[in-house]
Formats: structure tokens, C-alpha cells, sequence
């Protein structure tokens, strides 16, 4: 983000009612609307200030409703969903997708990589019964949105923060600095020169208060590309340390696969593999899902774990889940 | 000539007891998350006893060694400024009332005498420089709040780390002045001299003896063997002019592509001095609080000018840096502002060396300079 977000929402003042605030779900682990959950008191106060109208997770069910201010976590990864997402944003005056999914895919967004109606077929007896198109995709490829919060999950700290801004009338602040800045700045030690750990922080943004490095661990991207970010020049670093080509495009990979300037190594990696970046175009999927993937890496990248993962897991956390 | 003392190792702990009876808070080096940070310190046995570290271009890991020595090392990530400028910092807090009314209180700034031990000579002459800074003309309260009262020994390098430069800079090994007392450690203890009248207060507390000849002799040799191995340096002390007439040299199109502009350099250099401003604001609309945060000429915002970004890309910001830092300084504080510490070399995660960029940039100056690469 180069430029300031779009224009402030009208101070809540200015309404003669408390502003709407919904809570939407797509393809999603909730875990962003857990974040929120999970805000304690300031939840209480968050009720006080706005007509919350719809939140599934709080149980507050309205999905048609009209809001001021929509959050909006998960992708976009069915055809339902790309209805819905439309209906939302004509339904809502200040759309802020939030989470790593809704701002770049998510996880899910690794089929984007891969032949998605293959996978399926080979995971489901009738295959059918999904209703999968062939990308995860960002909100943004989608619809107009006004301002994006990523991390896996959102930062609810960043959520508020927003919400008190729009609240008073002011622009979010949108943050664009790096992982290192704020690694620096909470004085912790450099886990890429002192124990030559993958680190991500260099092209990440910041958000998460430098979560992983705070406990000793490399960061692992999850709040997606930062400003300028020197993808070909970390994963080169990443060479240096020792990681194989496959194990240096893993890195990239996790919960912001989807964002465009992780993307750029992936196809460095394996030109083959032009998927594009969940957050460009909700069409380019197709052009992909035909594509000719026939690739004994993809596969690799796509099933069991290898050596060089096995020595990444020491520094990420995300590969117990592998 | 100040008169020069002999502590000897088992007395170190004096020093510390005596910091803490006069009311001070000891800040000291020590071993963590495989470096040295410095952190509160009361036992002398928990300073790095026996650590070396061994610090090349994108990297630095701890050695242990046998010896009884515990400032055997060059330095750590950080040393005195994240104890001055403050990293992240409350400057003011602000209150809506129930008529909407505004009001602005400024944060109260907690008083502590601080003691830090084992500040190194490069360390003190940024400190120079950032006093330069924020205890100038328009002073930072937060700032001379801390730096008041602060009571500075520091400890000669013995061991300088490949990546310091401070003899090429003029800044180091050697203290000259900026401490209250200066050691410099041998095995046996340390020669203690005084430089200041708190300094010499301390002294007369402590359980000092008059040096050996063969004491002196060896803590003069050491320091001096110290600035012979340093191994890099950079073309000249004043590389302004240079600097400024190559800003379209091919190397940095160079530099661009093996930088991050992850700002890792800025934030362990203990000059730099820029930062940014905050609002945090409360979810329920009665008060908002105003941070200031340390930031780089790497991040996108400190060149964010109405609307446009006058440095939008790494070529243009490592530029601003090395310019910066080498060449704006001479205008704004009377010299460089690159004290030889070596911190943004080693602590680069791609091992970027700004000895090697300049003497590439600056291959004009080098021809005059003194100190040829
Ligand atoms: S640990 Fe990671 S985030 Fe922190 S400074 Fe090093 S590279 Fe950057
Ligand atoms: S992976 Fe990176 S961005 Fe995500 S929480 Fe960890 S440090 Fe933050
Ligand atoms: S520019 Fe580098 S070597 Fe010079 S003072 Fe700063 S961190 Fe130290
Ligand atoms: S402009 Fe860059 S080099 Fe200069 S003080 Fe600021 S951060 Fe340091
Ligand atoms: S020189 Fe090194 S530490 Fe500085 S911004 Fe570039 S990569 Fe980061």
C-alpha cells in the first residue's frame, strides 16, 4: 500500500443512530471472528457503540442485513460465494475484509497452484456434491472493498483500533512496516543471524506485534507481502542458509500463497505454475485450472512433507499441521 | 593524565554494590537468545564470563572460551539507545469528556538513575551524537529525562568482531572520553580510570590498588593490538562531498537488488535517530493515546510526502541511508554519523557490508584518504 486509504466514514455522530456493524463468514476457520471473540471487554464496549447485526459466532444471525461497516473473513471459494460477496458489498456502506483469507485466499488458496477439480475427484467418492470453483480468491478480486486487515488470524487489536477510527469520524490507519521494524523495536534477537532460521519478517508486514521471532521462531508470512517486499532477494538468502528450491517456495506458501509477491517465487520456482495471485483477478482460476500441471514438484509440494520441511518445522510452527 | 587504578576480578561486585547503594538502577551486558543484551544487573556472575562472539556479515554467534574475562566480546544488537530512544514511547494522552470537551496530558516520565557497565567506546560516541540530536536546542523530555543522571562506565575493546571498524572511524578501541569510568580488562581485573567527579566519587569507594608497570603495559599492548585487527574500514572520515557527487553510480542499482529494505540496519545503529508517530485509540470513544516508535528510511512511510512517496524503492532508500549517514551528518552534526560499530553489518540478514558500498561508491575519495581500503 502506497497511497492512504479511501476517505473516512462519516463520523457515527452524523447518522442520529448507532452505526450497523456486521460480521460475515466465507470459506473460513472462524478463527478471525474467535479474534474478535475473544476481545473481552472491549467486546462489551464494541456492543455499546454499534447495532451489531449480524455475527454468527456471537449468534447474532442476520445475513441480509444492512450495515455500516462489514467485516468480512474467509475467500471467496465458492459459486455461492461470489454471489453473497456481491450481495454484501451493495448491502454495506464501509467493507474491511479481515483475516488472512479474505485478504489474500488463505490457506485454501493453494489449490489456486494446483488442478483443484483433480484434487477433488480424487478426495470425494462424488465429487459432484462440492460446489468448489477452481480458486480461493480474495474479497478484493471481487468487489470494491475500502481497507484490508490481514494476518492468520486478524490482529484484534488492528480490528478495534479501525473501528475506533471509523467510530470518530478518522481514516484507519493502515500499517505497512515490516516484521523487522517491530522485531526491532520489542528488542528481540534476530533469529535469521543468530540461528539461520528462515526468517519471513523482511518482506512481511507487520501487525502481530512480531508474534514468532517474540518466542524464538521464524515468521512464516502470515500477515502476507509488505511494502516493497524483496521476495527474489530473501529467497535467495534462503538459498544461502541451505534450504533446496522446493523448501525455499515453502516458505512462501503458507497462509499467503495467494498474495501476488509470494507468488512471483513460486513461479521462479516452477514457470509452469502461472497462477497468479488470488488477490489480481477472480477469472484468472480457469485459465489455471486448464492449464498443463502435470508435475512430479507440484505433487511433491502438495503431499507428504521432505527432508528440508522437516528441518523448516524447528523454526515454524505451521508444519505440525502438515 | 587521569591516574589509573587496578580493580582486581574479585572486587567487581563492589562496583555493582556501590551503584546500587548510591540509588542506581545497573543495566549490564548478558547472554541471552544467543547474543548479549543488556538488561538489569546486580550479581557480577551474571555478566558474560568466558563469552566471545564471533560476528561476520549476517551473522553472529555466541563462543564460549576459557577465560575468566566477561567483556571478552565486541558488542551485542543494541547498547545504550533503546535506553534513550525509547523504541516505542507514550508521549500524550487524550481525553474526551462527556461534553465532548478535549484534554491533553503529557506521559509522566519516571525518574531512575541508571548505571549502565560495559559501554563501549563506538557506543559512546554515538552517544555524542544522539545527545547532538535530542538533547540539543529543542530537547526531547523523554530523552534528557533518561539521559540526566545516567552514569556511563565503559570497558575498552579488547576483542574487536570482524565486522568493527571503529579504528578507521577514529571512535574506537580506546575510550577518550563520554564515560564516567573507563576499565579495561585483563585477566587478573581491570585498570580503572576516573572521568568525571561522579567517577572519582565512585573510585574513592572502591577497594582499588595501584597498577604494575607489567599491567599498564599489558592493557595498553592489548587495546593497541585491538585497533591493529580490525580489518575493515572506509575511505576517509568525510566522504560528504563524494557521496553526493555519485548519486547515480551504478553500485547503487547494485546494492538494490541484494537489499531487504528491511530497516534492520537503522534500528541497530546507534545513531539513527528518526521516527514516527501513533494514535492508539480506545474502542469506547473517551481517549486516545500518542506513540512515537523508532522508523527507517526503509519503511515506505518515512518518505510518504502528500500523497507520493519520494523513495518508493530499495535503490532510493539504501541511498538515503548510506547518504544519509555518511554525508548529511557533516551538515547537521559536524561529522559522520557512523561511529565504525559494525552492528549493521553483522545484523543484516543478507550480510549487506557498508565499508565494501562505500569504498565502491566512494572509489574517489579513497585515493586521498589516509586510510586506503
Ligand atoms: S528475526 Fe525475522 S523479523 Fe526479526 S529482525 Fe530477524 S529477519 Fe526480521
Ligand atoms: S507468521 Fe509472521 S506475520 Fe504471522 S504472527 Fe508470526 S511473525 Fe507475525
Ligand atoms: S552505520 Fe553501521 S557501523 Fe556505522 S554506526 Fe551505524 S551501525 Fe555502526
Ligand atoms: S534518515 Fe535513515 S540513516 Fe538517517 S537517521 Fe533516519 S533512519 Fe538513520
Ligand atoms: S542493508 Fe541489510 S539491514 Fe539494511 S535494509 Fe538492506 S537488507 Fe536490511
Amino acid at each position: 500500500m502506497t497511497s492512504p486509504p479511501s476517505p473516512p466514514f462519516e463520523p457515527a455522530n452524523t447518522l442520529g443512530r448507532r452505526p450497523r456493524l456486521a460480521v460475515h463468514k466465507l470459506s473460513s476457520c472462524d478463527g478471525c471472528q474467535l479474534a474478535l471473540l475473544n476481545a473481552g471487554e472491549s467486546l462489551l464496549t464494541l456492543a455499546e457503540r454499534f447495532d451489531i447485526v449480524h455475527f454468527a459466532e456471537a449468534g447474532i444471525i442476520d445475513v441480509d442485513a444492512e450495515a455500516d461497516i462489514a467485516l468480512v473473513e474467509g475467500s471467496v471459494s465458492t459459486a455461492e460465494e461470489a454471489k453473497r460477496i456481491q450481495a454484501i458489498r451493495a448491502r454495506s456502506r464501509w467493507l474491511m475484509p479481515i483475516g488472512a483469507c479474505a485478504t489474500a485466499g488463505g490457506p485454501q488458496a493453494l489449490r489456486n497452484l494446483a488442478d483443484a477439480e483433480a484434487w477433488i475427484a480424487s478426495l470425494y467418492p462424488e465429487p459432484q456434491h462440492i460446489d468448489a470453483r477452481p480458486t480461493a480468491d480474495a474479497v478484493a478480486a471481487h468487489v470494491h472493498v475500502e481497507l484490508e486487515l490481514p494476518g492468520c488470524p486478524v490482529s484484534t487489536t488492528q480490528v478495534l483500533a479501525a473501528l475506533a477510527s471509523l467510530l470518530a469520524g478518522a481514516t484507519p490507519f493502515a500499517e505497512q512496516d515490516k516484521v523487522c521494524l517491530d522485531c526491532k523495536r520489542r528488542g528481540q534477537v534476530c533469529v535469521l543471524v543468530t540461528q539461520d532460521a528462515p526468517c519471513l519478517g523482511p518482506v512481511t508486514v507487520t501487525g502481530c506485534d512480531a508474534l514468532c521471532t517474540s518466542l524464538g521462531r521464524a515468521c512464516y508470512g502470515c500477515y502476507g507481502p509488505a511494502e516493497n517486499p524483496e521476495v527474489a532477494t530473501l529467497a535467495q538468502r534462503f538459498a544461502e542458509l541451505g534450504l533446496d528450491a522446493e523448501a525455499v517456495t515453502r516458505r512462501f506458501l503458507f497462509q499467503q500463497s495467494g498474495a501476488e509477491p509470494f507468488q512471483q517465487r513460486v513461479r521462479a520456482w516452477h514457470p509452469k505454475l502461472q497462477a497468479g495471485s488470488a488477490t489480481a483477478s477472480a477469472d484468472r482460476g480457469r485459465d489455471l485450472a486448464s492449464a498443463d500441471r502435470g508435475s512430479s514438484m507440484l505433487s511433491s509440494m502438495t503431499s507428504g512433507m521432505t527432508s528440508a520441511d522437516r528441518n523448516l518445522s524447528m523454526t515454524s510452527k505451521e508444519d505440525d499441521d502438515d | 593524565m587521569t591516574a589509573t587504578h587496578f580493580l582486581p576480578r574479585q572486587h567487581l561486585q563492589t562496583l555493582l554494590d556501590q551503584l546500587d547503594a548510591l540509588g542506581y538502577r545497573c543495566i549490564g551486558p548478558q547472554v541471552r537468545d544467543g547474543t548479549i543484551v543488556f538488561d538489569r544487573l546486580s550479581d557480577a556472575t551474571a555478566l558474560p564470563v568466558g563469552i566471545g562472539a564471533h560476528q561476520t556479515p549476517g551473522r553472529y554467534r555466541l563462543e564460549h572460551q576459557d577465560h575468566p574475562r566477561c567483556f571478552a566480546w565486541a558488542n551485542g544488537p543494541q547498547a545504550l539507545k533503546p535506553l534513550l530512544f525509547a523504541p516505542q514511547e507514550r508521549l500524550w494522552r487524550t481525553e474526551r469528556d462527556d461534553a465532548g470537551r478535549l484534554s491533553f496530558t503529557s506521559e509522566p516520565q519516571p525518574m531512575q538513575r541508571q548505571a549502565i557497565i560495559g559501554v563501549r567506546a563506538c557506543d559512546l560516541a554515538a552517544l555524542a551524537l544522539q545527545d547532538a540530536h535530542f538533547a540539543g536546542p529543542r530537547a526531547d523530555p523523554g530523552y534528557s529525562r533518561r539521559r540526566r543522571d545516567l552514569l556511563l562506565v565503559g570497558v575498552e575493546c579488547g576483542q574487536p568482531a570482524n565486522t568493527c571498524f571503529c579504528a578507521s572511524t577514529g571512535d574506537g578501541p580506546a575510550i577518550s572520553t563520554g564515560a564516567d569510568l573507563a576499565l579495561t580488562e585483563l585477566d587478573t581485573g581491570f585498570l580503572v580510570r576516573a572521568a568525571s567527579e561522579v567517577g572519582s566519587a565512585l573510585c574513592d569507594a572502591l577497594p582499588l590498588r595501584a597498577p604494575s608497570d607489567e599491567e599498564r603495559a599489558q592493557g595498553a599492548a592489548e587495546i593497541e593490538q585491538a585497533r591493529l585487527r580490525q580489518c575493515r574500514s572506509l575511505p576517509g572520515r568525510n566522504l560528504r562531498e563524494s557521496l553526493f557527487a555519485n548519486l547515480d553510480h551504478p553500485r547503487w542499482d547494485e546494492v538494490a537488488t541484494r537489499c531487504l529494505a528491511c530497516g534492520n540496519c537503522v534500528a541497530v545503529c546507534p545513531t539513527c535517530f528518526c521516527s514516527t508517530e501513533r494514535e492508539q485509540p480506545s474502542i469506547d470513544g473517551s481517549s486516545s493515546t500518542h506513540l512515537r516508535l523508532w522508523d527507517s528510511c526503509f519503511s515506505a512511510e518515512h518518505s510518504y510526502v502528500h500523497g507520493r512517496l519520494l523513495r518508493p524503492d530499495t535503490r532510493t532508500r539504501y541511498r538515503q541511508w548510506l547518504t544519509h549517514k555518511l554525508g548529511g551528518w557533516h551538515d547537521q552534526y559536524g561529522r559522520s554519523g557512523c561511529v565504525g560499530c559494525g552492528r549493521c553489518i553483522a545484523w543484516c540478514p543478507v550480510g549487506i557490508d557498508l565499508t565494501a558500498e562505500t569504498n565502491a561508491i566512494c572509489a574517489d575519495a579513497s585515493e586521498s584518504a589516509q586510510e586506503a581500503p
